[in-house]
């Protein structure tokens, strides 16, 4: 019997070595696979274990959170939701991150390894850090007037301050409500549809992802081109330029929508936006020095980050002399978003240097101590200092002469340009109204600001319809608040 | 187990009695240890919950540690040569037991079970220290085998009367209580084997014909234990409780090995089983989706159902790593339904790692040890087969469980020792280890350095 009793006691061990076996490769050698997971809730629910990182706009926050004190237990809130969507985006338990919300969540949510700092039982803690803060370069006032300025209206506005490329106002409208979508109750996925489905997209950020004919506000590049190629030399020496004009190689004449553009100065032709001109010479300049300009203002570049991404503007260049002709006044496929004309704008008034666009001025961690900064990006200088020059005073005409007027600011100095754009089937679409502009106070030795507005405005009548009418008061307003700033530290 | 757990110097030839040291003083600073660790557990879970010790804290170690003492003062009255281990090992699985369940509570509100589980282990002490005052000889159970076989009957038959939960048809309820009978027929059932076995194992292992190399016993010998075992299985087949129905079957076929010493019969208990499997599985969807999950557990994932149980408790396991996420920090209640009985093992694998696992299962290990080595140690073959009866209980029970939970074999729900929330499962495990205290003082007092042949 004892050699029985030992036989089943071995058998004991052997189940025994068997578990611990077992569990050993379990725990052990699968763990990481079974962690992986895409089935395993614990990397979500260790996600929104902990508040997120707050996103700030001029030192205050503009997301909070929420306990809930479910599995998923903190939850998204938004101070100021629709007017600061285009910016933070929405962090959404059902619909995961987009914008600011996706580009830093690693530091909001805390996984990134730089706000553990360092040492070696970092390894072993295994858990997340606090979530970091986003401090944005936005300007609340900046922002505020550009989102009241453009109303119920569809539109966007992007500002810049063109010596830094420090991002002051980012606005699409109509906007919605990012904490309407954070959560994962039934609601949360009745909101996901009607955003959705709405024919007016809500949540298109206009400003960065959405592209528009630039119109006329484009003859700012071209006329940097022929200033730059040297094929015009004086701002106020005829152009030798038809009107109306036949586009090259074709029967179709274009024409323009205001007077005394036949044989116009280059000064009188940006002042009054005549079309011809500005089509002629594009064409005078060529394909080749056209699209060196537009792409030195950053068109056709699909690597825009401001973090997240921007949709790339186009100038098309595999172009006929009419297609040319039309593209240098910002038709055909000549596409931008209201952020890149605000680039181009920023590049006049910056002495031609194009400074990269940026939206996070800083990540902290929840102390306070800084993450990492945005360093000083490399400019680019796209025309020369005396072209810059000589576009600040035709955009400063503009607006102290031309179509520009009511952009105009006492006591600052504002250049500008306006744009209507024809898009559709046949044109028959009711046109972008666009601004772009910039502006100095008179005793500043930089520009501040640079703007561009586009409403798409398809309620307004057709003959309300102009840059100069619709979205100037907008940009106005807009480097109001920011001239009336003290300036940036 | 082993030859060298057997002091060397009472090997000496017809020496006298040469008693074992009684001990009870390392019983009871040993139990002081198992009653601080789940007070420090508990503290844990507070600590990481809410960042404070739970107000419950002191209360908590008091009742343990006051249900301790008594058992162990018991022991120390009725029983003193019993092994020191026992009683430690069953406090500190019971208080960490109720720390996991406590643990568990805290994240299904409204469904506590801990308060219950405390209830019932105090009734399962309450037993302990009964039988250990009330049977004075364990071979007194040998005269109520029959007894034992009927009662373990009536308690396998009773819950077909009543409703099925969750598919298995084991519980028995009278209002708000319900109790698994099953649990106490397996100690029922282990004394019958064991008186059985006992009185006719010269018949069992010499008699009958010859087939082949297998000497088998006359029918009249080994028909009444065979038709008691298949009928309880065949009950626990219809109720569905394959987890009881295997460990019966482990149970039979160990104890009849270590009665006869005849290998034969575990190869035709193997036989019987694996033909009663297939036939099984083959009759019953329930038994082939548990065999399916075991074989494909992310099976569900992939036809975009979402995780099963086992495919849940097998994250959990992996959460837990080889250290734990620590007590109270981990998401063992993603297993679901039956999280605090058939499944706590997960939350000790996530909650206290690999480490803890490992000696959870030695604590295992070491009540089946002490069960063995009395075994061993003991002169009368009834004591000898209820000693080891009681011990393989316990280890096949946590085979089987913790095999299922961790995919080493297919589910088949079985409530862990001690650990898991159950309290019929509780009292029961109270018992065996009151049975066990009791043979191993037999066994210590009546040592005289040889083992029994």
């Amino acid at each position: 019997m004892t050699r029985c009793i030992r036989h089943a006691a071995t058998f004991c061990v052997v189940l025994l070595v068997a578990l611990l076996l077992n569990v050993a490769w379990l725990q052990v050698l699968r763990s990481p696979a079974y962690s992986g997971n895409p089935a395993n809730r614990r990397p979500t629910i260790a996600r929104y274990q902990q508040p997120r990182g707050e996103i700030l706009v001029g030192g205050r926050p503009v997301t909070g959170s929420k306990d809930t004190g479910e599995q998923l237990r903190f939850e998204r809130t938004y101070t100021d939701g629709p007017l600061y969507a285009p910016v933070t985006g929405f962090a959404s338990q059902l619909y995961g991150t987009t914008f600011l919300e996706h580009s830093e969540d690693g530091v909001l949510s805390g996984s990134d390894p730089m706000l553990a700092g360092f040492g070696p039982w970092r390894g072993f803690a295994g858990g997340r850090s606090p979530g970091g803060n986003v401090v944005t370069t936005i300007d609340p006032a900046a922002q505020r007037a550009a989102f009241e300025g453009l109303g119920g209206r569809k539109g966007a506005v992007a500002a810049i301050e063109p010596t830094s490329g420090r991002i002051l106002a980012l606005v699409s409208t109509p906007s919605y409500d990012p904490s309407l979508l954070s959560g994962n109750r039934p609601a949360v996925s009745a909101v996901w549809a009607r955003l959705n489905e709405d024919p007016e997209q809500p949540m298109l950020n206009r400003a960065v992802r959405q592209t528009y004919p630039p119109g006329s506000t484009f003859k700012v590049v071209t006329a940097a081109a022929a200033l730059d190629a040297g094929v015009v030399r004086d701002l106020d020496e005829p152009t030798d330029s038809p009107d109306p004009y036949q586009l090259p190689g074709t029967t179709t004449w274009l024409y323009n929508e205001a007077d005394d553009c036949r044989d116009a100065s280059l000064r009188h032709a940006f002042e009054w936006s005549c079309n011809t001109v500005f089509a002629k010479l594009g064409v005078d300049v060529g394909v080749r020095r056209m699209r060196a300009a537009a792409e030195g203002f950053g068109f056709n570049d699909k690597g825009v980050r401001i973090p997240f991404s921007v949709s790339p503007s186009t100038f098309d260049t595999r172009v006929d002399r009419a297609q040319l002709a039309l593209s240098s006044i910002g038709q055909y496929n000549t596409r931008a978003t209201p952020l890149q004309m605000a680039m181009v704008a920023a590049a006049v008034a910056n002495g031609g240097q194009v400074r990269t666009p940026y939206l996070v001025e800083r990540t902290t961690r929840q102390n306070g101590g800084t993450v990492s900064a945005a360093g000083s990006r490399p400019a680019r200088q796209v025309m020369r200092p005396t072209t810059a020059a000589r576009l600040r005073e035709l955009m400063a005409d503009v607006v102290t002469e031309g179509t520009g007027g009511n952009a105009a600011i006492p006591g600052a100095v504002v250049g500008g340009k306006t744009g209507t754009a024809q898009h559709g089937l046949g044109n028959a679409g009711t046109p972008y109204a666009w601004f772009v502009s910039w502006a100095r106070n008179d005793d500043d030795m930089a520009p501040r600001v640079a703007v561009a507005v586009v409403v798409e405005d398809a309620s307004a009548r057709r003959g309300d319809i102009s840059g100069g009418g619709t979205a100037a008061p907008i940009a106005k307003a807009v480097m109001e608040k920011v001239l009336h700033a003290p300036p940036a530290k | 187990m082993t030859q060298a757990g057997i002091p060397v110097a009472a090997a000496a030839p017809s020496a006298p009695a040469a008693r074992l040291p009684r001990r009870r003083g390392v019983e009871l600073s040993l139990i002081v240890l198992a009653v601080l660790l789940p007070v420090c557990g508990y503290c844990a879970v507070g600590l990481a919950r809410n960042g404070t010790v739970p107000p419950g804290a002191a209360g908590y170690g008091a009742g343990l540690g006051v249900l301790a003492l008594v058992a162990h003062i018991a022991v120390r009255l009725c029983a003193p040569y019993a092994d020191p281990l026992l009683l430690p090992i069953a406090v500190l699985l019971n208080g960490l037991g109720l720390v996991l369940i406590y643990r568990l509570d805290l994240e299904t509100p409204g469904d506590e079970a801990a308060p219950a589980q405390l209830v019932w282990s105090t009734l399962g002490v309450g037993l302990f220290i009964l039988v250990v005052l009330v049977l004075r000889d364990h071979r007194w159970l040998q005269r109520y085998a029959y007894l034992c076989v009927a009662s373990t009957l009536v308690l396998l038959t009773l819950p077909i009367l009543f409703p099925a939960v969750n598919g298995a048809r084991i519980w028995i309820r009278l209002g708000g209580f319900s109790i698994q009978p099953g649990e106490f027929a397996k100690v029922l059932l282990a004394v019958f084997f064991a008186a059985y076995l006992a009185a006719n194992r010269g018949a069992l292992a010499y008699s009958g014909r010859q087939v082949w190399r297998l000497q088998l016993p006359t029918g009249r010998v080994l028909g009444p234990v065979v038709t008691i075992w298949l009928l309880s299985v065949v009950v626990l087949v219809l109720e569905r409780d394959l987890g009881t129905s295997l460990l019966f079957f482990g149970l039979f076929v160990i104890m009849l090995y270590v009665a006869t010493g005849r290998t034969g019969w575990i190869a035709v208990g193997l036989l019987l089983a694996a033909a009663g499997a297939v036939a099984v599985g083959r009759l019953e969807p329930h038994v082939r989706s548990r065999f399916g999950e075991w074989l494909h557990p992310f099976a569900s994932i992939e036809a975009g159902e979402g995780p099963g149980q086992v495919a849940q408790s097998l994250f959990s396991f992996a959460a837990g790593g080889l250290t734990g996420t620590g007590l109270g920090l981990g998401h063992s209640t993603l297993v679901g339904f039956a999280v605090k009985s058939d499944f706590i093992l997960a939350t000790a694998g996530e909650e206290l790692g690999l480490a803890g696992l490992s000696a959870v299962f030695l604590l295992y290990a070491l009540l089946v040890e002490r069960g063995y080595r009395a075994g061993l140690a003991l002169r009368d073959p009834f004591g000898r087969l209820l000693a080891i009866g009681l011990a393989s209980l316990v280890a096949l029970q946590v085979f089987v469980i913790a095999g299922g939970v961790t995919g080493l074999i297919p589910l088949t729900g079985l409530a862990m020792p001690f650990l898991a929330q159950g309290g019929s499962s509780v009292v029961t495990n109270w018992t065996i280890v009151a049975l066990l205290i009791r043979v191993s003082h037999v066994a210590r007092w009546e040592y005289d350095g040889t083992l029994a042949p």
